[in-house]
């Protein structure tokens, strides 16, 4: 087969927003094709032999996590997920019984909602070794800690995912400083992205604009249909893929079966953020009272930060050995939610839940603006079904701007 | 703290499990050996030298009269006091007699209650004398309890975090007992520690690692362990190894009078 060059389409340093611009605009340029359900195994095996790692959805812990899959018998095929604030539940597809749709009973890959993991641990590793310093007779001898680069596949992206993403990229790439771990991990990334079908009770990508169809940011975007997946090209990459597969042109009754399945996960997001000028909505309210109510449910666990798609706090720390002559230097994910991340000389500047709570709705939906020239949310809905007390901020949201959600 | 500092591994009313922690740290135990002055480790050697010490490790807690006196003239043998343990930092497992009468307890148990002289409480060791630092943990972690020492070797404060059980979860990519499985679980309010163990085999939290620094206890109950089970069972879970934490504790004794008052407008 073909070798698979990223490396040129994929410089999410330089060519993201150029793909997703050209994406956008030659959309209907970029070939589509029909894979059958039949060839599906076979693709997922091709992957696996092209790359050096496929991540994709499986059934673990009773959740749909992220993780290597090595065949597509690793997939949750029949599987879906119930969601509400506080509550996922993992369920056999056919034992839903969903009037809403033609297909309820029917067994899909990808017939499920994000759940618990999110890309982002492929990108922004958890831990992570920077540095390694070791006392010789020379004095200290630093390493920088260099991890094997690995071409990894991500499969089952979905559109809030590529926003969150593209998001990220903002962060680590382009506002100044450049994070050489992310961009490695990045430019080395095939993104083989999923458009919904369907959504959970949690989903409001809508009021985010970032879903719930992939309109950019992905090499490979696909349709799940009973029968096969619509396939189609967003990169170069994507496209040598795509020509290697031979797939045959799809019909227009599979384009309008498809266009049919999208829609549906439209009508199935009922919740709502309003996003118009809420940048100094929100800042006109860092004294309302409701932030002591939100105080006394939110438990500053940082659950909500660490299922983010797009938080990226990290702490960095000095491990040494007992002798005294050697030091890791590892960087590990941290949040705004614990107390020693705003300890300043004096003490923790954030030293109340509230102050907390703020700082990070704030953040997220206001000054990330002003930071990043975008919001720090894409609508996934995860900080509401993962926070233990089930927190909703639409909700805190709507109230602390006194509107009637 | 350059040269080997004098270390005394000392204990009062505990399992000894924290000690043996130290031992079980088979790979470092020369290095720790070769840095440190191992002058008393009861456990390990039957070399006891007097103090005074650098530094002493001290293992559980105050339960009798007799180890009150002992710990004041220990802390006037030592430089730095490191706690280590539930028992040694809250009380410990023994700390439930706290919340009941001591005597019967004595009378139920003992064949001669006149011979038994324990006071009515299993109190911290920061109760009684002042304690440079402590680790939480029932038992503690080697890798904490080996910061810790490698610190005093250093001569640095020890660098060990405060953060929720919930965060060690995360990067471990354990999916929450809570939400996917409706388990009760004292993680979000239990300092970490441990390495999240429990909730990777489908437990919820016990708290070894005692409350984190501003737990939210009502908002807990209210939203994580009364939605999943009652009262009582919340003041099982709140009184184990780290029943006397102060946190723990007025919870406990907050979701007990509900449950009394309950009983009593019956």
């Amino acid at each position: 087969m073909t070798p698979i060059h990223l490396g040129n389409n994929s410089d999410a340093t330089s060519t993201s927003s150029k793909s997703s611009s050209n994406h956008t605009q030659d959309r209907n340029q970029w070939p589509h094709g029909f894979l059958p359900k039949e060839q599906f195994p076979a693709f997922i095996d091709l992957l696996n032999q092209s790359f050096d790692e496929v991540i994709g959805p499986r059934v673990d812990q009773g959740a749909i996590v992220y993780d290597a899959i090595r065949s597509a018998s690793e997939l949750p095929h029949g599987w879906t997920d119930v969601q509400s604030p506080g509550v996922y539940r993992l369920e056999r597809k056919s034992s839903i019984d969903d009037s809403r749709t033609d297909h309820s009973c029917e067994e899909e890959y990808f017939g499920y909602n994000v759940g618990p993991h999110s890309w982002k641990k492929y990108l922004f590793p958890p831990l992570t070794t920077l540095m390694k310093s070791k006392k010789t007779t020379d004095g200290w001898q630093m390493e920088m800690t260099a991890e094997p680069i690995k071409r990894r596949v991500l499969l089952g992206v979905r559109a809030c995912e590529l926003a969150a993403i593209a998001i990220q990229d903002k962060v680590f790439l382009t506002s100044g400083t450049v994070d050489p771990i992310y961009q490695t991990r990045r430019n080395h990334l095939l993104i083989i992205a999923v458009n919904c079908t369907q959504a959970a009770s949690t989903c409001f990508c809508t009021s985010m604009n970032s879903g719930p169809e992939c309109r950019s940011g992905f090499d490979l975007a696909m349709t799940e249909l009973s029968d096969g997946f619509l396939v189609e090209v967003g990169s170069d990459a994507g496209q040598t893929i795509f020509e290697s597969l031979k797939l045959r042109t799809v019909t227009t009754d599979e384009i309008d079966r498809g266009r049919t399945r999208r829609a549906r996960a439209v009508e199935q997001i009922t919740k709502r953020m309003n996003t118009d000028g809420i940048r100094d909505r929100l800042l006109s309210q860092l004294e309302n009272p409701h932030w002591n109510d939100i105080a006394s449910r939110c438990l500053s666990c940082a659950n909500c930060t660490m299922v983010c798609p797009t938080c990226f706090c990290s702490s960095v720390d000095e491990v040494h050995a007992l002798t005294d002559d050697e030091i890791v230097r590892q960087r590990r994910w941290d949040s705004c939610f614990n107390v020693d991340i705003s300890h300043l000389s004096g003490g923790p500047v954030r030293d109340t839940i509230r102050s907390r709570y703020r700082q990070w709705l704030t953040h997220k939906l206001a000054t990330w603006i002003d930071q990043f020239d975008t919001s720090g949310c894409v609508g996934c809905g995860r900080c509401i079904t993962w926070c233990p007390v089930g927190i909703d901020l639409t909700k805190e949201v709507a109230t602390l701007c006194e509107e009637s959600s | 703290m350059k040269s080997k500092p004098k270390i005394a591994i000392i204990k009062f009313a505990s399992c000894d499990g924290c000690q043996l922690t130290l031992l079980d740290a088979e790979d470092e135990l020369l290095a720790i050996a070769d840095a440190v002055d191992l002058a008393h480790f009861a456990e390990a050697s039957s070399r006891l030298d007097a103090g005074p010490y650098d530094v002493a490790i001290v293992e559980g807690s105050i339960t009798t009269e007799e180890d009150r006196l002992r710990l004041l003239r220990l802390r006037q043998e030592c430089r730095w006091m490191v706690t280590i343990g539930a028992c040694a930092t809250s009380g410990g497992i023994q700390a439930l007699r706290n919340f009941a009468d001591h005597e019967e307890f004595i009378r139920a148990v003992y064949a001669t209650p006149e011979t038994i002289h324990s006071l009515a409480t299993s109190t911290p060791i920061a109760s009684h004398v002042r304690v440079d630092f402590e680790l939480r943990g029932c038992p503690v972690d080697k890798s904490q309890l080996l910061e810790v020492l490698s610190s005093l070797i250093a001569g640095h404060r020890p660098r060990t975090s405060t953060e929720s059980v919930c965060q060690p979860c995360k990067r471990k990519g354990t999916v929450c007992v809570v939400v996917a499985q409706g388990i009760p679980c004292l993680g979000p309010i239990t300092q970490s520690g441990c390495g999240s163990i429990c909730p990777a085999f489908d437990r919820g939290c016990y708290g070894c690692f005692g409350p984190t620094v501003q737990p939210n206890m009502a908002g807990h109950s209210q939203g994580v362990l009364l939605p999943r089970m009652s009262e009582r069972d919340a003041v099982n879970l709140l009184r184990g190894f780290n029943a006397a934490a102060p946190s723990f504790q007025q919870e406990s004794v907050r979701l007990w009078q509900i449950t009394q008052t309950r009983d009593s407008t019956r």
